[in-house]
């Protein structure tokens, strides 16, 4: 069974049709590129599974039950977490305190209860750890690489049991050495077993990490196959528009 | 010896020396320091009892809603009312107990006052995105005209029944000789920096400050905890009235008239951001201390008066370029 199944959706904003008849479906420990032009319907199309949006028509399923969210954080309590292309972390916090954001731990009772420190601390090391990176949970973001912000961005989706990993442009602002960190992270979080949706607008980082890859044009898909089986030449073409679909 | 992945990770990379030294606070104690040793052996009277305990007591006013103003200015706020909140909750206080109203009526009404402008102020600025700056601006002209409705801008000094009570609860000293103001400013202190270092409201007052789109992304609920903050400068500054209504044993209009300055400046000397995201309850009261040293040393020292202003403002561009300074050497 899929993780993930979208059937036929569709979003307009007033006459605008942003993504048109789109149906695909995920499976668990595998890795999706979705790629476009700027809008080709990238975007929209995430920020519905993401809770942001509600689909104008069709239906989605989250392992056989349908999904209907109306704010994102329905769709963090699904199990859909989402790497955001700014990452969303605060500089003026330590790593541990952004993986921790919005679900902090505490200790204590009643109204007594206390942030536990020591906690977070331990467990995000031990999230750094598991995504083999060098970033320690007591250091301020502000003074990190831009790979162990991506990492501590990541740790976040670790925290609960994620199905769904959405990242959004994840290596679009950062060097070749720390691509290659994310690109490790992203493997990492495939071979736990988690569906991820790579969108990015880099060939290179898709066919390397990807095992599938979905193409959109116009609010449409015109191309849904295993990488194997296709070519950053094809990928190309369908992007522009120079090759119209592939089965 | 190869070094792993975990001990990297669990590697401590600042030591209490060297973060001791990169804070701001600790600059500002030692300030304070140097200079009280610097005016006792410089002055015959400074280092007086009874100095001492003016100087700490003036200092109260100020460091209580200092204390406030750190929430607003952590979240990358600013509250510009506080001056005439503290204004029209003394009237408020004042004028209910002069009908006759007992004393914990008085400060009810004067706690709801503070908490309803608070929320007011909140709720624009949250909810309807309009600038704190403007808000709080407008808020300062409307508070200190509705002290004047409230009062027919007369002078009011008597309390009702209990007009002993209210003085005694500002002018006291009731544990070993320390003035009653003093042990508020101490115990309001610790709520603060209990709630700011220990408490989830208090990690997300800091997330708002550092990057407010990634808290709401986060599940921060940003909105409420903005009037929250609002709200509690408010309060800080109706409680601020409360005691020096009982301290001086008189309001008048003019009271708290550009307090808000004071306050500001005291929040900033002791650290705080004010773009948001860095501030501690130590730095606003030892902000508060430095400028009231500052203020007092000029007099005992025989310098004229008018040069106040210049040394306190020097004060507070001294201390965001200290701040400037190690930004600087941080983004190279």
């Amino acid at each position: 069974m899929s993780v993930l199944e979208l059937a036929n959706i569709s979003k307009h904003f007033g006459a605008i049709q942003a993504v048109n008849d789109v149906s695909f479906s995920l499976e668990a420990g595998e890795v999706v590129g979705l790629m476009g032009d700027n809008g080709a319907g990238k975007s929209t199309l995430v920020k519905m599974i993401a809770g942001n949006f509600r689909p104008s028509h069709g239906t989605m399923h989250l392992e056989g039950k349908e999904l209907v969210m109306h704010k994102p954080a329905d769709a963090r309590q699904h199990g859909i977490e989402i790497v955001h292309q700014d990452l969303a972390l605060c500089n003026n916090l330590t790593a541990a305190a952004n993986v921790y954001l919005g679900r902090e731990l505490r200790r204590g009772v009643g109204p007594f209860r206390i942030l536990d420190y020591a906690a977070m601390y331990k467990r995000a090391g031990q999230l750094f750890a598991e995504l083999k990176s060098e970033t320690r949970p007591r250091d301020l973001v502000k003074q990190m690489s831009g790979g162990q912000r991506q990492a501590v961005a990541i740790a976040r989706t670790m925290l609960s049991q994620a199905k769904i990993v959405l990242m959004d442009e994840p290596t679009a602002a950062i060097s070749v050495r720390q691509v290659a960190e994310v690109l490790n992270l992203i493997r990492h979080l495939r071979d736990q077993g988690i569906a991820v949706v790579l969108i990015s607008h880099r060939m290179p980082d898709v066919f390397d990490v990807a095992d599938r890859v979905i193409v959109m044009r116009r609010g449409r898909k015109v191309a849904d196959k295993k990488i194997a089986s296709s070519s950053p030449e094809e990928v190309t073409g369908l992007i522009t528009g120079a090759i119209e679909q592939v089965a | 010896m190869a070094v792993t992945l975990d001990q990297t990770i669990a590697q401590k990379q600042h030591t209490f020396l060297s973060r001791l030294f990169a804070n701001q606070t600790f600059w500002v104690v030692i300030a304070v320091i140097l200079a009280c040793l610097f005016l006792s052996f410089a002055t015959d009277s400074f280092a007086t009892s009874k100095n001492l305990f003016n100087i700490t007591r003036n200092v109260t006013f100020v460091a209580i809603v200092a204390l406030g103003m750190t929430f607003v200015i952590i979240t990358g706020g600013i509250d510009l009312s506080v001056g005439s909140v503290l204004c029209l909750c003394s009237m408020v206080l004042a004028v209910t107990m002069h009908a006759g109203y007992s004393i914990e009526i008085g400060i009810l009404a004067t706690i709801a006052t503070a908490l309803a402008i608070g929320a007011f102020n909140g709720v624009l600025i949250a909810y309807l995105g309009f600038p704190p700056f403007v808000v709080t601006l407008g808020m300062l002209s409307v508070a200190r005209s509705l002290a004047m409705v409230a009062s027919n801008n007369t002078v009011v000094f008597q309390f009702g029944p209990d007009h002993q009570k209210l003085l005694a609860l500002g002018g006291g000293a009731w544990v070993f000789g320390i003035a009653n103001p003093v042990l508020y400013m101490i115990i309001l202190a610790l709520i603060t920096g209990f709630i700011l270092r220990w408490t989830k409201f208090g990690r997300h007052i800091f997330a708002i400050g550092g990057n407010e789109h990634a808290a709401t992304l986060t599940g921060v609920p940003v909105k409420q905890i903005k009037v929250a903050v609002y709200m509690i400068s408010a309060l800080s500054a109706g409680l601020a009235g409360i005691i020096q209504t009982g301290w001086l044993g008189a309001v008048t209009t003019n009271l708290g008239t550009g307090m808000e300055l004071q306050v500001i400046a005291a929040t900033v000397i002791g650290g705080a951001n004010l773009a948001g995201g860095v501030g501690t309850a130590l730095g606003a009261i030892v902000g508060a201390a430095l400028i009231e040293v500052i203020r007092n040393s000029l007099g005992l020292l025989g310098i004229n008066a008018f040069w106040q202003g210049t040394f306190i403002g020097g004060a507070i561009i001294l201390a965001v370029l200290f701040d400037r300074i190690r930004n600087f050497r941080r983004s190279d």
